[in-house]
């Protein structure tokens, strides 16, 4: 795997550091009392929903390990991750078991 | 249980989190076990876990890096993963708003999933909780979480560099982005909004610079605002018929 360049690296941490505690500060530091407009939170609260599947789906359909031909083996690793996680709301039984059927279908083909 | 003391409503903060170490310090050891597998250092994790403090961000900065995305789009993109925080820290406010500056500049580096959840339905259910108090609740909340991340972070970059190259962990990194996605869909307005990223994110993939991220991921966004609206509406409307 081609490692990432120590600037960028160094770059993306400081930036992201300042930038999150930026995001937690905003409104218990400056706001004081002084309501956040309803407009902005009902987009703020669909920015991660959205941006992780969007992050995600591209990686499913043409997974890297592969170099990016879509793979019934990784979709079903996929779908399943995915449900699990859904039907338990576990985060970690949601990985444990997409992995689990990644292992297996590895070792059956 | 009523809160009598300062002290104690810290360490009941530092219980009510215990829970949720079962799932940062895997997660805070995954982070670590990919982020050396893409060539960070022990220190590069560590530095990287204790100054972010965000899993999903984190994961998201790493996997853009990996695919040699331009600093502006992965920079904008973890950020968007966090925009969240800044409405926890919105409805925080009315709780610790009055907190001394330095509490408060302190606290804001502690909001995160967890002591976010855990802090407002304790302040929801006990109203009349003096000021000091719900600081030292926050703070308890992640007396546990936040070391354990940020240990486990750095034991997984230790242990990763045993891990051989063909176990093939490339296709990890997806499965936790799939398995943290499940949990968030609380809503039909989630559903929306997930629905929506996912079937922009595709076409939207063949535009330069990882641009196709941040287009799916607004149009994700308005879906999901939107839908609410949408559903608020029909809500009123059934009970307005009524």
């Amino acid at each position: 795997m081609s490692s990432i360049p120590t600037p960028i690296l160094w770059t993306v941490i400081i930036g992201l550091a300042l930038g999150s505690y930026g995001l937690r500060f905003a409104f218990i530091g400056f706001m004081g009392g002084k309501p956040i407009p309803e407009w902005l939170m009902r987009h703020l609260r669909y920015t991660a929903v959205a941006i992780i599947p969007a992050l995600v789906a591209p990686l499913v359909v043409w997974p890297a390990p592969t170099g990016g031909a879509p793979s019934l083996m990784h979709f079903s690793a996929a779908a399943a991750t995915f449900a699990a996680g859904y039907l338990t709301r576990n985060v970690l039984i949601g990985l444990g078991t997409g992995g689990l059927c990644l292992l297996l279908l590895y070792l059956a083909a | 249980m009523a809160i009598t003391t300062t002290k104690s409503a810290f360490w009941k903060g530092f219980r009510d989190s215990a829970p949720f170490l079962f799932m940062a310090s895997p997660f805070g050891f995954l982070f670590g076990v990919l982020a050396a597998e893409a060539g960070l250092v022990v220190p590069e994790a560590f530095a990287f876990s204790l100054t972010v403090f965000a899993g999903a961000a984190q994961f998201t900065a790493l996997q853009l890096m990996q695919e040699n995305a331009p600093l502006i789009i992965i920079l904008i993109s973890a950020l968007a993963v966090n925009l969240r925080m800044a409405m926890y820290s919105a409805s925080l406010t009315p709780y610790l708003g009055d907190a001394p500056m330095w509490q408060r500049a302190i606290a804001a580096y502690f909001i995160v999933d967890q002591s976010y959840a855990l802090s407002v339905v304790q302040f929801e259910q006990e109203p009349e909780m003096p000021l000091a108090q719900r600081v030292a609740y926050f703070f308890g909340t992640n007396g546990l979480i936040t070391p354990a991340w940020v240990i486990a972070t750095a034991l997984g970059a230790l242990v990763s560099t045993r891990i051989p190259e063909s176990w093939g962990v490339d296709f990890v990194l997806p499965l936790a982005f799939l398995a943290m996605i499940g949990p968030m869909l609380r809503t039909p307005a989630h559903v929306a909004a997930c629905f929506v990223a996912v079937a922009a994110s595709l076409p939207a993939s063949a535009l330069p610079y990882n641009l196709g991220l941040i287009v799916a991921g607004i149009a994700g966004m308005v879906a999901g605002a939107q839908a609410e609206l949408w559903l608020d509406r029909q809500k009123a409307k059934a009970e307005g018929a009524k």
